[in-house]
């Protein structure tokens, strides 16, 4: 039964860009936002990964959905080329208004979309194993890993708002003109990128639900609950949640990748403190340690921030703070402990 | 089964100037059951976090058989078939009982080959084999966390069984439990006794003399005294220092 | 030594011949005479330092001063060099030319340096200082053996040295290049290093001077750095004491603490607007300290006893609960005040600068800060170790039940340590509306700092507090100057994480519920 729900819904989500290019009444803005909310719900997942199984609460996972958006964002510069305001055939306008002369080091083979798209599974990937390494190592668990994380994210901004990163400041990257020849403006470049973030998603429920079904999900559940029993069980946790922790940094890597073209801009402020918290709490409504559950989360807490924001745009922060307060108080195994019980 | 010994030499430990332990030895041979006494704070759970490896010694050597346990970490001694059975029972409460011996079970231990680890038939034979054993073959499929005080104990001992360790600590395994339940723990210990060197840590003298086997007591950090129920019961320092109160 | 008082005596001797030479009265009346003799009689004025000639050549070089057909000089419709009352028709305006400009300019600037009028006198030490000539050597000598005031004789001894540079002497230049070295300031040394250029023979003593006053510099820089450094890590130190009891003592993880700071710099903000014109205005900061208090720790009272409670022992929901609150206070607060930043002045008796001896300059409100921390941080300590209040919290702390069952109301407990540590967080408010926008996302910018310094310092010990918020403040600002401040602070960021490695049980020696 649920797996006929979900595949409905999926089917559903899919027509959507086909009824847009064939002009059915679904609005460019629907395909937009509703694209936007795949990327999220890839988030979502990502940290319910992390957090609903194997209990790391991380407060700094918009850094690795930011990470690969910039990636990305640094792809989308290089396509660019001599169609920029000062017509610079290599450098991006940025680099030119600020005097660079050459292109950075780090900005090499960005042109090429193959090698984009690896470093913003490995950039993420790369920082998440740094991190949790020198966090599990030191067993920094619980909050103290939380409070790290949401440090890290922290300094992150602080860094990417300077001009000299070379990253492009705190205006980030936008203008961006075209990505695997299709110009990004254009109704068939926002279906294929929609098509492309719910194939994501998809790909990445898939993985999840493979883990949390394997001996891994177990033994992810038992590092949640008792770590210390299943050290003497011979379990090297520190490898688990290394494992699982950069899985999900990459998984974000992936979303943030797919959603910096569709929303056409990125910036320092995707690393703010803020956002990682709301991606928990879409996570928390939607009822952690299920995957769906983030999935859900992450499509009502936006739609009704999208919804919200147009109609009441002062009620949304204190909405969202009710919801935070709601989960934790009432509803501790979200929308999907609700909507089982009711079964 | 052949085995190897357990050899603890001039074990001491120390945390912020407190001796915890204070320069204990002992042997425990291949497949012997040993019972370890001593009044509350006598070292006894330190020294079974010393075996372990969760608590480093600051002086002393730890040998299993040629190993030298001080310098492995708690997963590399499980794996060496050290397992250990807390005093308070630990099992995963959001996992089946099935899932729990599953998790123990002798079987891969990386992230990514747990991944793609499938059941075989003979070790889901194995599993259900410990299930009866344990007398929890009616609740396999039952989360841990509903059962009851005695029978997270006995999940807890089939874990340890699963492990197939040579080694076994275990840390007051009828604490709380009822004459009924502590008769049929006692049972369940001498038979994995035999196969294994079991070491067993109690308070509760009537079921060390179930137990039927050497004692050793255990007073602030050392050893007290060694031998039989009957020889300990009636040496006089130990009769001062714990059995007389 | 010699050769300088030798100097000095052959200048006050000129300057005396020069006075006896003609009366002031005789002078005035020379400035309408042309070009030249205005040029000379100004010279002279300007030399003579008698004060009533100061107001007749601003009035010259302002172009307010008149000369009627008689040649006498008029000023605001009097006689310049008598006083007596004449009538201004007819008269025309005294001509200026480049030559006559520059002469005023420094007679004025000689004339204003014996003004009993501070402002004017430093105004005048700028001015002789920026129109450096060998004349003025005797009348600073003169101004600077009157002056009080530490900073307008820094002003004059910079001019006197480098005025004496000028001086076609060699020994007085030599007096000058000691007297610049002892001003030890920036602008002294790049006046010595323009004078080792034209002066070559003077280069040993130039390059001791230099050496002399970089020395000064280093020392002075080091306070700066060492002050501001204390300055920050006391804003940190009231930010954090307030989580050192909340999640220190209590293991509640309060994200809201920033809000809370942010309440108590708002109070601040209100009590001002209530005091405005009232008698007790100038109070209102030290009145705003218990409001503040109480305000957030009735705020702190309210969020325990309906919310925070129910999640004791999961930390990780109470986390996300308390951001959420976090978020909602923050909200509520741009609704009510708005967005924008709003000012709360600083009293009189904390603004303007304390020069400590040797130059070390010391920013009042700072200081005041520093001190309202650990005045904080010590009544904390007292409550906590000599107050029956302080004695039950410990108790609960450490064993709940066993307090509990010895008639220690442990519910009230909680709230009263959980009201505590708000109140603390208010504390902080006030002083932050000193240095700070009082904003609605005030607090925002001071949470993760203080986690930080928190774990850092050790959870569990206010002392590991103090020790964790001046080390990192001063860390902070010594890393800026080389880093700046953003990197600066990803740096202390990045190095807490690897200080985490080194000791995470020093640091995260758990005490109390937190414990397991």
């Amino acid at each position: 039964m649920r797996r006929l729900i979900i595949l409905a819904i999926t089917l559903l989500l899919a027509l959507l860009p086909a009824l847009n290019l064939a002009g059915l009444g679904v609005s460019d803005f629907v395909i937009t936002v509703v694209g936007k909310w795949l990327c999220y719900a890839i988030l979502a997942l990502s940290i319910d990964l992390a957090w609903g199984y194997a209990g790391i609460l991380s407060l700094g996972h918009g850094a690795f959905f930011a990470l690969g958006g910039y990636a990305m964002g640094m792809h989308l510069m290089r396509l660019i080329g001599p169609r920029g305001v000062y017509g610079h055939p290599v450098l991006p306008d940025f680099m030119v208004f600020l005097g660079y002369q050459e292109l950075p080091w780090f900005w090499w083979g960005f042109q090429s979309f193959p090698f984009a798209m690896l470093m913003a599974l490995l950039i993420p990937g790369a920082l998440a194993f740094l991190v949790g390494y020198l966090a599990f190592r030191s067993r920094i668990t619980g909050v103290y890993l939380s409070i790290l994380t949401q440090a890290l994210t922290y300094a992150l901004m602080l860094a990417f708002f300077r001009n000299d990163m070379g990253l492009g400041g705190n205006n980030g990257f936008t203008d961006f003109k075209e990505l695997l020849g299709i110009a990004l403006n254009t109704p068939l470049a926002r279906a294929l990128l929609f098509w492309s973030s719910l194939a994501a998603l998809g790909g990445c429920l898939w993985l999840g639900t493979s883990i949390a079904r394997s001996k891994l999900g177990r033994v992810l559940v038992g590092v949640r609950d008792a770590e210390a029993r299943l050290r003497f069980l011979g379990y090297d946790t520190l490898q688990h949640k290394l494992f699982v922790f950069v899985l999900s940094a990459m998984m974000a890597g992936i979303a943030g990748a797919l959603y910096v073209p569709q929303v056409g801009i990125i910036n320092p402020s995707e690393f703010s403190p803020g956002n990682s918290l709301e991606a928990v709490v879409w996570v928390a409504f939607g009822g952690r340690g299920t995957l769906l559950g983030a999935v859900l989360g992450a499509f009502t807490v936006n739609g009704l921030k999208t919804w919200l924001t147009s109609v009441a745009p002062d009620l949304w922060l204190f909405v969202l703070g009710a919801v935070f307060v709601a989960v934790t108080l009432l509803l501790p195994r979200g929308l999907i402990g609700l909507l089982e019980k009711r079964r | 089964m052949s085995g190897r010994a357990l050899y603890v030499d001039g074990v001491s430990v120390v945390f912020d100037g407190f001796r915890a332990l204070n320069n204990l030895s002992f042997i425990i041979e291949p497949g012997e059951l040993r019972a370890v006494i001593g009044p509350n704070g006598a070292g006894k759970t330190t020294m079974m976090d010393v075996i372990t490896g969760k608590t480093k010694p600051t002086a002393g050597i730890v040998k299993f058989g040629d190993t030298d346990l001080t310098r492995l970490d708690e997963p590399r001694i499980a794996m060496l078939g050290i397992g250990r059975k807390f005093q308070k029972p630990t099992v995963f409460d959001a996992l089946t009982v099935f899932e729990n011996l599953e998790l123990a079970l002798k079987a891969v231990r990386g992230p990514i080959a747990c991944w793609k680890w499938r059941l075989a038939a003979e070790q889901r034979d194995r599993i259900e084999a410990v299930l009866r054993e344990i007398g929890l073959s009616e609740r396999g499929q039952d989360l841990a966390g509903l059962l009851s005080h005695g029978q997270r104990q006995w999940l807890e001992i089939g874990m340890l069984l699963m492990q197939e360790p040579e080694l076994l600590l275990v840390d007051e395994p009828v604490a709380g439990m009822t004459d009924q339940e502590t008769e049929h723990t006692a049972a369940l210990l001498a038979r994995i006794a035999g196969q294994r060197s079991v070491v067993v840590v109690e308070h509760d003298l009537e079921f060390v003399r179930a137990l039927g086997c050497k004692v050793t007591v255990m007073c602030e950090g050392t050893v007290l005294s060694e031998g039989s129920i009957d020889h300990v019961q009636n040496d006089p320092r130990v009769i001062e220092v714990y059995l007389g109160r | 030594m010699i050769a300088r008082l030798l100097a000095v005596l052959l200048f006050c001797a000129l300057a005396a011949s020069a006075r006896a030479q003609t009366s002031f009265e005789e002078l005035v009346p020379r400035l309408g005479g042309g070009f030249g003799p205005a040029a000379e009689a100004a010279q002279a004025l300007g030399t003579q330092g008698d004060p009533r000639a100061l107001p007749i050549l601003r009035a010259l070089s302002e172009g307010r001063l008149l000369r009627n057909a008689e040649g006498r000089v008029i000023l605001d419709g009097r006689d310049a060099a008598t006083g007596e009352a004449i009538a201004a028709e007819g008269a025309t305006r005294i001509n200026l030319n480049n030559r006559l400009r520059v002469v005023l300019r420094g007679a004025i600037g000689r004339l204003a340096l014996s003004s009993p009028n501070a402002a004017e006198r430093r105004a005048a030490a700028d001015a002789v200082f920026r129109t450096r000539s060998a004349e003025n050597v005797p009348l600073l000598e003169d101004a600077l053996s009157r002056e009080a005031i530490p900073e307008i004789r820094a002003l004059m001894e910079l001019a006197l040295g480098a005025s004496r540079l000028l001086v076609d002497d060699v020994t007085v230049q030599r007096a000058g290049i000691i007297v610049l070295s002892g001003a030890g300031t920036a602008e002294a040394r790049s006046l010595l290093l323009e004078a080792r250029a034209a002066k070559p023979e003077l280069a040993v003593d130039i390059d001791a001077g230099i050496a002399t006053i970089d020395r000064r510099l280093a020392i002075r820089r080091g306070f700066e750095t060492a002050f501001q450094g204390i300055s920050l890590g006391s804003v940190l130190l009231l930010a954090a004491l307030g989580l050192a009891i909340t999640f220190g003592v209590m293991g509640v993880i309060n994200m809201a603490h920033g809000e809370m700071v942010m309440i108590g710099a708002y109070t601040t903000f209100m009590v001002q607007e209530a005091l405005r014109h009232t008698a007790w205005a100038a109070w209102s900061l030290p009145l705003s300290v218990p409001a503040a208090f109480l305000v957030t720790a009735a705020v702190g009272v309210v969020l325990e006893r309906f919310l925070i409670r129910h999640l004791y022992g999961r930390p990780l929901e109470t986390l996300l609960l308390t951001f959420g609150i976090g978020m909602m206070l923050q909200q509520g607060v741009r609704l009510i005040f708005g967005a924008q930043n709003r000012e709360v002045l600083s009293p009189a008796w904390m603004q303007g600068t304390l020069m400590l001896p040797g130059g070390l300059p010391v920013t009042q409100n700072r200081l005041w800060i520093i001190l309202f921390g650990l005045a904080v941080l010590a009544l904390t300590m007292a409550a906590i170790r000599f107050t029956r209040f302080g004695l039950e919290m410990r108790a609960v702390v450490q064993n709940r039940r066993i307090a509990a069952t010895m008639g220690i109301r442990t519910g009230w407990v909680d709230a009263m340590t959980f009201a505590f540590g708000s109140g603390l967080a208010g504390l902080a408010g006030v002083a932050l509306s000193q240095i700070d926008n009082v904003s609605p996302n005030l607090g925002t910018g001071y949470i993760i700092d203080s986690f930080m310094v928190v774990v850092f310092g050790g959870v569990g010990s206010l002392v590991g507090t103090l020790v964790g918020a001046l080390t990192l403040g001063i860390v902070n600002k010594l890393l800026e100057p080389y880093a700046g401040a953003v990197l600066a602070k990803v740096a202390v960021l990045v190095g807490i994480m690897l200080f985490i490695q080194r000791r995470p049980k020093g640091l995260f020696a758990l005490k109390g519920r937190a414990a397991e």
